[in-house]
Formats: structure tokens, sequence, C-alpha cells
């Protein structure tokens, strides 16, 4: 069996949306800024497409909606491009600490240029306290940052009441919506919202193209510069076929979305109950599966197992998944996300992000326990830690028996010095 | 188009999905466990040595797929050499033998030689012997 579980990654594209797609590989292949019958053509299909993504996320006008290559474009132009639109008005940001790299990988170029940022902490469900984005805001704050959704922990922020705090300080807020659009409901105007990003590619859209919605309120100056495309925003030559199947993919995305998170939903709670129910020392990650979290997103720790192990165990039986491992990512650093809330490093390093999809089934589900639980116990019995642990010389941090030292400091001892 | 795309080549998977000398020993001899302060993985081996020569070693690992795979080859490798020609093992035999590990993982195959090396040390420590007077400049 082929269990795809990766939909956090990417989403098989809609066969309707490739067949949009194709007409403007082939014979519409005409570049929008012309003025002759070719470039008119496509200039009426993105207004098309940004009428689409305007009407799924609730905004005013398709003037509103610019496009870019993906969400990290997208959100590197909202950071980037209001932080140096209000360059003379102040110098100073506030984002939450678990927002996606794209963000905080800006947020920390301009603090390089002499930005000065607050990180707001986050609760060990990873949520924001609009209480703390009031508290950091100050005369000099040009921009907020806050997801709607943690894409790695699914936690779901309170963005409205974010929102209210923003508007009445005059503050411009930057939602990244990219863990969510296609999942949950976006209206750009309940949240108060400034700007917000997205990519179709996670609602079976094609890859390379990323939407960036932004309200008159909000201040952007260009951050590719070049021709005067996007209204000026973003410079150089559309991707018209991304941008036309993008539109499409947004149509039928807020068509479908009550049934396709109805049916993650089910998903994830027969998933989770029954991982849960079969392995022991297993974690859940951010809210449990509710309205406080994402009816895409499982994130797991097993303990006394790492990650990687797991994910390639796993993609051997035909399961693939992610992990916020260290020994995953490139850096060697475990997911910062994990680290915000708090994890104990040996139940990040035993991390696994599943993410569901529309054509899962339960009967995927189901496989997916069992293969998951075989793994855990063949991965085990190759850990010194489980064997450690059973013969009580360390503890579980999720069941905690009394006995033995932490995991972190039996790490400690062996490696020399912390492993964090 | 091949059916399958591996993150590691076939021998780095084959060990880790078929780890050879995998577990501990009962009476072991010399025991190691070594962690990489880099990423937290953990490795242990255990040694059986008789009569100067190493006749067994085996491993847990807690850590990822190139680090299960680094630590079955390394006690692969390290059957039948004697505690001296032990003491001179390096990392780099793990990764000749396992055909190449992708850069980021090379620190693997480090915690391997480490995790040996720290057997060797506490085989020593409980026979000082061992160490015969010609050689006693070499430790580790």
């Amino acid at each position: 069996m082929k269990v795809f579980l990766d939909h956090q990654s990417a989403t098989p594209m809609l066969p309707e949306v490739f067949e949009e797609m194709k007409p403007f590989f082939l014979e519409a292949y005409g570049n929008p800024s012309s003025l002759h019958q070719h470039g008119l053509r496509v200039r009426d299909a993105l207004k098309t497409a940004r009428q689409r993504v305007a009407a799924m996320i609730h905004a005013e006008s398709e003037e509103e909606i610019f496009f870019t290559s993906d969400g990290t474009e997208s959100a590197n132009l909202a950071i980037k491009g209001v932080a140096y639109a209000n360059e003379r008005r102040g110098k100073h940001l506030v984002v939450s600490a678990i927002e996606h790299p794209s963000v905080m990988q800006s947020v920390e170029f301009l603090e390089k240029q002499g930005w000065t940022c607050s990180r707001i902490p986050v609760d060990p469900q990873g949520r924001v306290n609009p209480a703390d984005v009031l508290a950091a805001i100050t005369p000099q704050t040009t921009l907020v940052a806050v997801h709607h959704v943690n894409h790695d922990i699914g936690t779901i922020e309170p963005i409205q009441e974010i929102g209210k705090i923003t508007q009445e300080k005059g503050v411009p807020l930057y939602v990244d919506c990219e863990a969510s659009a296609g999942w949950l409901p976006i209206d750009v105007q309940a949240m108060g919202a400034n700007l917000v990003s997205f990519s179709p590619h996670r609602f079976y859209g094609p890859k390379g193209v990323g939407v960036l919605y932004r309200n008159r309120k909000a201040r952007l100056v260009s951050i590719i510069h070049g021709g005067v495309q996007e209204g000026g925003r973003r410079a150089g030559t559309e991707n018209v076929p991304a941008i036309v199947g993008g539109g499409l993919a947004s149509e039928i995305a807020a068509r479908e979305l009550t049934v396709r998170a109805a049916h993650a939903a089910r998903l994830q709670k027969r998933l989770w109950e029954g991982l849960k129910s079969k392995i022991p020392y297993l974690r859940l990650n951010g809210p449990e599966p509710g309205p406080d979290r994402i009816s895409t997103n499982i994130n797991l720790s097993a303990e006394f197992i790492e990650g990687e192990g797991q994910l390639l165990s796993l993609d051997i039986v035909g399961i693939a998944v992610a992990s916020g491992s260290s020994c995953v990512s490139k850096s060697l650093k475990i997911s910062h996300v994990l680290g915000a809330i708090g994890l104990d490093h040996a139940l990040a390093q035993g991390n696994i992000i599943m993410t569901l999809g529309k054509d899962n089934t339960e009967a995927e589900m189901d496989y997916v326990v069992e293969s998951f639980a075989k793994i855990v116990t063949k991965l085990r019995g190759m850990s010194p830690m489980w064997d450690e642990f059973e013969r009580g010389v360390i503890d579980s941090v999720i069941q905690p028996t009394g006995r033995g030292k932490s995991f972190s400091e039996h790490a400690a001892r062996v490696s020399g010095k912390a492993a964090h | 188009m091949s059916d399958t795309y591996t993150l590691y080549n076939e021998t780095v998977m084959d060990h880790f999905l078929n780890p050879r000398n995998m577990g501990d020993i009962k009476d072991a001899d010399g025991v190691g466990e070594v962690g990489a302060a880099a990423c937290g993985d953990i490795m242990k081996i255990s040694l059986k040595i008789k009569e100067g020569r190493i006749e067994d070693a085996r491993f847990k690992t807690f850590g990822c797929g190139s680090a299960i795979a680094s630590s079955s080859m390394a006690t692969e490798l390290i059957k039948g050499r004697t505690i001296q020609e032990a003491l001179s093992f390096t990392n780099q035999e793990v990764v000749d033998a396992l055909g190449g590990l992708p850069p980021v993982k090379i620190h693997c195959s480090v915690l391997a030689e480490e995790a040996l090396k720290a057997a060797l040390e506490d085989f020593i420590k409980k026979n000082p012997e061992s160490a015969t007077p010609a050689r006693a400049g070499v430790t580790a």
C-alpha cells in the first residue's frame, strides 16, 4: 500500500487544474505585459485567477491579490516589503516565535540591517497569547506577523483577537496562511489581516505560484526590481500557467473546503486514536484534535528513538511522512517550533509529522497504525535508550516512572555537553 | 525512471534495514557509550575480547539511518582485530566500507569510532596489562 502523508509539502494536482493550465503552455503563450492579442488574452486569464483567489479569502477586490513564485517569496515580500516601506516610521517588528523559516529568516535579515524584533513566545500547545502581542507593540512597530496555523504542530492561532489589537493600534497584521489555506475558511476582513500569504500547491494546485493578499492599509514596496508587473509590487514575468492553475485550485478548494476538512478530521481522529492505543510512550505535539488544531496535521514524538530512522522505515513500506528531528534537518538542529513549545530534546529527536489530504482513506490510516507500531518496536529494540529505560537507568519523559536520570542528563554525560 | 529512490546508497540502506551485530553482549569485556553533542545521537558498542583480539562486537544506536549503518559497519570491520589494531581504527574506514556518506552525515561515522574507542578504553582500564609494555605509548 502507498500512503502519502506529507500534504504539507505537496499535493497531487487536480486533473481539471492541469487541463485549465495546458493551453497556457502551448497556445496562449503571450506575455501578459504585451499589448497585442497574445498578451491581452493572457492578461484576462490572470484577472480571472485573481478574482478566484480574492473570492476564496473574502478580499474586497482582486486588486489586493499579488502573485509570486511561492509561499516563501510571499512571506519575504510581506515582511521586507512592509518593513522597507515604513522604514522612516519605525524599525520594530513583532512576530510569533514559531513562524515558518521564510518569516523568521526574513526577520533575521532585517535585524542585520538595524531592525529590532520582538519574538512572542508560545504556550506548550503552540498558542500565542494576544495580550503578549499587545504588550510588545511600540510606537516604532510597523508590522505584526502571526501565522493562522502552525506548519509543524497544527495549532490554530487566535487571529481575530490579534487582529482587533493591531487594528486598534494601527499596525499592519500579516497572517501566513500556508498551513491553513484550502483547509480552514479564511476571511481576511474578519481576521483583521492586512497581509495574507499562501500557496495553491498545498490544496491541489501547481507548484511555482504563491499568493500575497495586501489591502491598502499596509504600505508595501517591491523587493524584486524590474518591470511594473503585479501593480509594481513584484517585478518579473508572471508564471501564467501556474497562476491560472492556482486560481482554479482556489475556487475548487473554497467550494469543497467543508467536505475535505471533515474528511481529514475523521482520518486524523482514527489515526491518532489508533497510534495511541498501539504504541506506548508516544506523544502528540500540539493541541488535541478538535477546534484548536487543523484537521490535516498529526505531529508525534516516539520516545527512545530518532525520527529519521522512523521516516526511512516508513518510506520503505510505502508511507511518506516528514520529521522535525535534527537528523533530518540539514542544519542538524531540531525544528525551532518544537524548541519553542519546550519539548524535551529526546522527544524532539523522535519527531514525525503526518499531514493528511482529501484522498487518504480509513484503510490507509489502519495500515499506517499497524506499520508504524512495528517500526517503533524494531527501532526501540536497536536503541540503547530503550534498553536503559527498561533497566531503570533513564526515565521516560512521556510517562515518568520516577526511576533513573532524565534522557537529557544522560545524553549530556555521554556526549560531554548538552545536546541542544 | 527507477522504481525506488534512496536517501543513502544501497550499502548504507542495507546496513540500516538489516543491521549486523545489533544488540548487547552478556558479560562484555568493554562497553563504550558516546553521544554526539551536535545532533543528539547516542551509540553504544560492547566488545568481547579474547587473548588481545576482538572476538565479538555489538552495537545499539539511538540515531538516524546513517548512524545505525555506521555502527553496524564499524562492528563488522572491527571483529577479529587486535586491541592495538583497533586503537588505530578511524571513521574513514567506516565511510569507505559504506561506499560514502553524505557530508552532513560524516559525523555519524565519527561517533562509531568514538564508541569503539570508548569500549576499548573501558577494557584497558579493567585490564591494564593488555596495553603491552612494548606499545604502552599507544592509547586512544
